[in-house]
């Protein structure tokens, strides 16, 4: 028997970081549109989706040990399943195994579709590195996102390496979601119940079994616990809400391109959990702004931005053990 | 598919499959040594193939280019296990995995500062440059059978290295326990730079040999990087063997469904592959544990 689930508690410091996060979040359009920089609401959007693709991934980083090297092929997948649903809507129907299928921007038929593929995704990929651990897992998980960029990079139909514009955006409750500010407001609301979800699940049963996992897998399993089902479910949901990111993203930016699924932009997510703390649930929300806006100020600085980018990075991980949301709220089991 | 195109393409996979082979070999064995995972391997294949360009040009001659550029890529791989490595041997794999990914972004941008973001030619001699007849009515270029050639012999040296000499032994002793080994008085900071430094170099080969053949460009070592990944995923962390064997099945298993199959799924073949040997064998054909 493992012990009671803990409760979930909200310290008042948590608390209080958590309503200033928010808060900032929520007047961010308002405090653009004052200063005249309505650029800074999609850019926003932006980096709320890096921060629901980090919350993901911390998920399983964090509460499981698993460092998967391929996060991003998840959200990118899931938005080029948007864009190809969108792009057969507006052209030629879908030709599936024989069978025709029109295309949508309906979000209701689009959305669930693209989360799924994301997941059903996630779940091969994940049963197959889940066999392993440690260095193994990160290599596999490499590989196939190389797979998976590779894969997109052939499809001549949907741009290849020029990309795909999104035709359409998805239809939404009546919602225009070409408009920055409701997309910025809707994909806030996805940032909230992403991180309730997540504080939910972390502290349910099974977020205590994942949490055993990491800790020790063979003490799990002779207690009962099948640590690779519980771990393969938490790949799966982190793999779901990855493609929820990527539904987003796509009609965020109204285009999807194969450098989304590169081998790099999973490296960036996995930046943005441990500069924002791995481990804290709202830390990977801190870093992805923090990561962000970092690209964003060198690349300001020189066209070699990455000359400077590269060492910044090696002194992030050699310094920065317990993240910015360690920072602000101090070490402890506080901190989500 | 006539008799005269599986040839061709038999030695194409060889070809691609040796290159891989020295960029896994240098890996697995920084691997198998110091427990490192060093994303940037892919960087000292770039690396490798700029110094050959470089030294090319200033001596006059792919040869002398080519003998410059190998102990000088080892040098470049020796400080940089001074300064970065060196720091990384104790910490997870998580860290050194993005630490590696900084050390990327700096080389792939440096080289981008020194020589300018148009990709750069190696001139071949004349002896290696043109073709020959190795069967009649099939002509083949000479220096892809040079780079056959030269992966062989490294294969064999590597052997050799590991198995008969007393750095191969230090080699071997400290991949099975390296604190026991600096316990019996082995100076297992010289062993590891030793190391990295043959790594490194093996890697720069690797780009010196693809250099002729794919052009000399900032970032062209990442690509060849998750290859390598693949091939070590299936030969097993460690293991040169399993390094070498793996190495040519993902050259020829690449080559050939290249030319057979659709492009989408030729994409995946090496990766289906990977996927095949780890449900068979998790640690993979020659690996001590998962």
């Amino acid at each position: 028997m493992i012990a009671r689930t803990r409760r979930p508690e909200l310290p008042l410091r948590l608390l209080v970081a958590l309503a200033v996060m928010l808060l900032a979040f929520a007047l961010l359009p308002l405090v653009a549109q004052w200063f005249g920089s309505p650029y800074f609401i999609r850019l926003g959007t932006r980096v709320m989706v890096f921060a629901i693709a980090a919350v993901s991934l911390d998920l399983i980083l964090g509460y499981g040990g698993m460092v998967s090297f391929g996060h991003a092929t998840y959200v990118g997948v899931a938005a080029y399943v948007v864009a190809i649903l969108a792009h057969h809507g507006a052209n030629e129907p879908l030709l599936l195994l024989g069978m025709s299928v029109p295309g949508t921007a309906n979000a209701w038929i689009a959305w669930p579709a693209a989360i799924l593929a994301a997941s059903l995704i996630a779940l091969v990929v994940g049963a197959i590195s889940l066999r392993t651990t440690g260095i193994y897992f990160i290599m596999i998980t490499l590989a196939f996102t190389q797979m998976v960029y590779f894969l997109f990079l052939s499809l001549q139909q949907y741009g290849a390496d020029e990309g795909l514009r999104l035709a359409n955006r998805s239809e939404l409750l009546g919602l225009d979601l070409g408009n920055r500010v409701v997309m910025y407001y809707v994909t806030l609301v996805a940032l909230v119940l992403v991180l309730f979800g997540g504080w939910k699940l972390v502290h349910s049963r099974f977020g205590m079994v994942l949490r055993g996992c990491q800790q020790n897998a063979r003490r799990m399993e002779a207690i009962g616990f099948r640590s690779y089902r519980y771990k393969l479910a938490a790949f799966v949901i982190a793999g779901a809400t990855a493609g929820l990111a990527g539904v987003l993203q796509v009609n965020n930016e109204a285009f999807v391109s194969t450098a989304d699924l590169h081998w790099l932009r999973s490296a960036d997510l996995l930046i943005m959990v441990i500069l924002g703390g791995v481990g804290t649930l709202f830390g990977p929300v801190v870093g992805a702004v923090a990561w962000v806006l970092l690209e964003l100020w060198l690349e300001g600085l020189t066209v070699h931005w990455h000359v400077i980018l590269g060492p910044v990075l090696i002194f992030i991980v050699l310094f920065a053990k317990n993240g910015l949301w360690g920072l602000l709220l101090g070490r402890g089991d506080d901190r989500g | 598919m006539s008799p005269l195109l599986i040839i061709e393409q038999t030695l194409n996979g060889l070809q691609f499959g040796v290159t891989l082979f020295l960029m896994a070999a240098g890996l697995t064995l920084v691997f198998g040594v110091m427990n490192l995972v060093n994303l940037a391997h892919g960087s000292m294949f770039m690396l490798g193939a700029y110094a050959l360009v470089m030294f090319e040009r200033l001596t006059g001659s792919f040869v002398l280019g080519l003998l410059c550029a190998i102990p000088a890529t080892a040098l470049v791989g020796v400080v940089i296990e001074v300064l970065v490595m060196r720091t990384l041997y104790r910490r997870d794999h998580l860290d050194q995995s993005l630490a590696t990914i900084g050390l990327i972004l700096l080389l792939n941008e440096g080289v981008r500062i020194v020589w300018g973001k148009l990709p750069l030619k190696a001139a071949l001699p004349a002896a290696v440059s043109g073709s020959v007849e190795i069967l009649p009515g099939v002509a083949y270029p000479v220096f892809r059978l040079v780079v056959i050639a030269v992966g062989v012999l490294v294969a064999l040296a590597m052997w050799w290295l590991v198995t008969r000499t007393r750095i191969g032994m230090l080699v071997r002793a400290g991949a099975s326990d390296r604190e026991m080994i600096g316990m019996l008085g082995v100076d297992i900071k010289k062993l590891c730079t030793i190391v990295f430094g043959i790594g490194t170099a093996l890697a720069g080969l690797a780009g010196m040999m693809a250099a002729p053949i794919i052009g000399v460009q900032s970032g062209m070592g990442d690509n060849v990087l998750i290859l390598t990944l693949v091939v070590i995923v299936i030969g097993g962390a460690g293991s040169v063997r399993g390094a070498f064997i793996a190495a040519l099945a993902v050259g020829l298993f690449d080559t050939f469904g290249r030319v057979l199959l659709p492009p989408a799924v030729a994409s995946m073949v090496i990766y289906i592959l990977m996927a095949a040997v780890l449900l068979w064998r998790p640690q993979g054909l020659f690996g001590q544990h998962a």
